[in-house]
């Protein structure tokens, strides 16, 4: 039985003439301990997946199910890692995981707790800024706050809604490599969405790119078949990696890409000259354009 | 080939209550006339330094800069920038926009002439069905479609890029590449494009000029991508040349970083 499944999920947002279809038919099984990618451009209803994943909110048509149960609500079992970090600003690293910790582990003394905290900030690298507040943190190690928040709650399935987009591609790197070498080490089922092709073959056993919207849906769901720890410059030569990132992008800008409407059009383009703006602009007409008067015109497929 | 760009010894100080910032030093580049230069870098390196003192926003301290036999003294027309963010007048529509500069530039021309060069560009790259929605109303990648279309109007001598495409999520990214590519194609403009995305380099520039971590930048080497035109990315992306150029670009960034790194520890 898989771990996570999505049968038939379908998702939009208002009524009548203006309800705009998000996700449809959407089919997914997850097994468990299994790290998944989801690829898709922005606006194309990956957050709502994630959403619906979460129990933020109910699909409209199909079930969501968590080890056959369905998802109705959220749940301590799926923890979420947003882009933007969502640390509560005036509480320092230890406070804000501790306000999960305290929430799903009651039962445990304080001093338990304490140490439970402690495991998962050593784990992200943080336990020299133990007692700093979010602003003193830079974007990435907001971030590395909240992925340790995530797995600190002991979740069933570990949600990450590109995380890493917000970050420069150096710190970027380093975090994917952080998440790779956390994931090895926990064996969490993990759903990661991003936008980033490179990324998702970098960390996941399977990617599956979700098509463009309105209506999207996910494309052909491709194993990612290469031995780790994966090397990110050694991924160049791989003739798997080549092939998949081939498929993947080849879905995405053929079959899942936005809807063209190819229109033709005659265009002219006018042959004159730029004015020099440094010399002065005469004050009267401004004389004749500097012009070979041989027009271009053509025609330009519109999409 | 002649060099259509010049940049010599440029040096960029700034003044610090700790003595001066020595952030770009003697940054040499020869650019030929219709060449695609990338420029890449980490972030805060000096690659946008560079790239503001050329377009004459940034006072420039030390050497010079030729463009077309001119010494450059300042901003101009001649340079169209395409920014980081498209910097659209909101109350203005696509075209209202992109007409601000070409009314300009092209004063002598008729008005109908002016209004054919702004909706030229503006349908083909992509937005002639949007030529008269607010800035407000479009996507991201709308908005920066209607930037690359202001800088192409002006008809310059060369095209700045300012990281275009950094705000974008990746595949919005690819999908400019191939707009700007197109319009590229048309005009052969000179450009300098700055980046750090080493596929975005690759597979727009001729060349891929690589920048040292500063204090004190300089460029560090250059790559020569010999793909012929027009780029297929499909085709490039099978292509194993692509990965050589990829990795080779990839190794100097990560060298530059760990330098950086020891760098910062030692300070």
């Amino acid at each position: 039985m898989a771990f996570l499944e999505l049968n038939n999920v379908s998702k939009g947002y208002g009524i009548g003439a203006k309800r705009a279809e998000v996700l449809r038919d959407i089919n997914l099984s997850i097994s468990e301990g299994e790290f998944v990618a989801i690829v898709g451009y922005s606006g194309s209803g990956k957050t709502t997946l994630m959403s619906l994943i979460a129990g933020l909110q109910r699909p409209d048509d199909g079930e969501v199910k968590l080890r056959g149960e369905m998802v109705t609500e959220p749940s301590p079992d799926r923890a979420i890692v947003f882009q933007n970090y969502s640390l509560l600003p005036w509480l320092t690293v230890f406070e804000n995981i501790a306000l999960a910790v305290d929430e799903v582990f009651p039962k445990w003394s304080t001093d338990q707790r304490c140490k439970h905290i402690e495991k998962y900030i050593a784990m992200v690298n943080l336990t020299p800024a133990r007692d700093k507040k979010p602003r003193e943190l830079s974007g990435g190690m907001r971030q590395r706050v909240s992925v340790a928040r995530a797995l600190a709650m002991d979740p069933k399935i570990l949600l990450m809604d590109e995380p890493l987009s917000a970050l420069d591609a150096l710190t970027r790197a380093t975090l994917q490599d952080e998440i790779e070498r956390i994931w090895e080490a926990d064996r969490k089922t993990v759903v990661l969405i991003t936008n980033d092709v490179d990324e998702g073959i970098l960390l996941a056993d399977r990617i599956i790119p979700l098509s463009a919207g309105p209506g999207a849906t996910l494309g052909p769901s491709v194993k990612v078949d290469i031995e780790r720890p994966r090397d990110r410059k050694a991924l160049n030569h791989d003739s798997r990696f080549k092939e998949i990132r081939k498929e993947v992008i080849g879905y995405l800008l053929g079959t899942g890409s936005r809807s063209k409407t190819s229109v033709t059009r005659k265009l002219v383009l006018p042959d004159i000259e730029p004015e020099d703006l440094t010399h002065m602009r005469p004050l009267f007409g401004g004389g004749r354009a500097r012009r070979k008067r041989e027009e271009k015109s053509e025609t330009v497929e519109v999409s | 080939m002649s060099h259509y760009v010049e940049l010599s010894n440029l040096t960029k100080i700034y003044p610090t209550p700790k003595g001066p910032a020595v952030i770009v030093k003697d940054f040499d580049l020869r650019i030929a006339k219709g060449e695609f230069v990338a420029l890449i870098g980490h972030s805060g390196c000096g690659k946008s330094t560079v790239l503001s003192m050329l377009a004459g926003l940034n006072d420039i301290s030390g050497g010079g800069i030729i463009l077309a036999g001119k010494e450059l003294t300042g901003p101009g027309p001649d340079r169209g920038i395409v920014f980081q963010s498209p910097c659209l007048l909101p109350w203005m529509t696509a075209l209202e926009n992109v007409m601000l500069g070409v009314d300009q530039v092209f004063y002598s021309g008729s008005k109908a002439e002016r209004r054919e060069i702004a909706e030229y560009y503006l349908t083909v790259v992509g937005l002639g069905d949007a030529l008269h929605k607010r800035s407000r109303e479009l996507s991201q990648g709308m908005r920066q479609r209607v930037g690359i279309a202001r800088a192409f109007a002006l008809k310059p001598k060369m095209l700045l890029l300012d990281e275009p495409f950094g705000m974008l999520d990746a595949l919005t990214r690819i999908e400019l590449q191939q707009v700007l590519l197109e319009v590229w194609g048309r005009t052969q403009l000179t450009a300098l494009m700055v980046t750090h995305d080493v596929d975005e380099a690759i597979f727009l520039a001729d060349r891929v000029v690589m920048m040292t971590n500063g204090p004190a930048a300089e460029v560090g080497d250059i790559l020569e991508i010999k793909f012929p035109r027009p780029r297929n990315r499909a085709a490039l992306l099978e292509d194993s040349e692509y990965y050589r150029y990829r990795e080779y670009l990839m190794t100097f960034l990560e060298e530059r970083a760990q330098h950086k790194q020891s760098v910062a520890t030692a300070a």
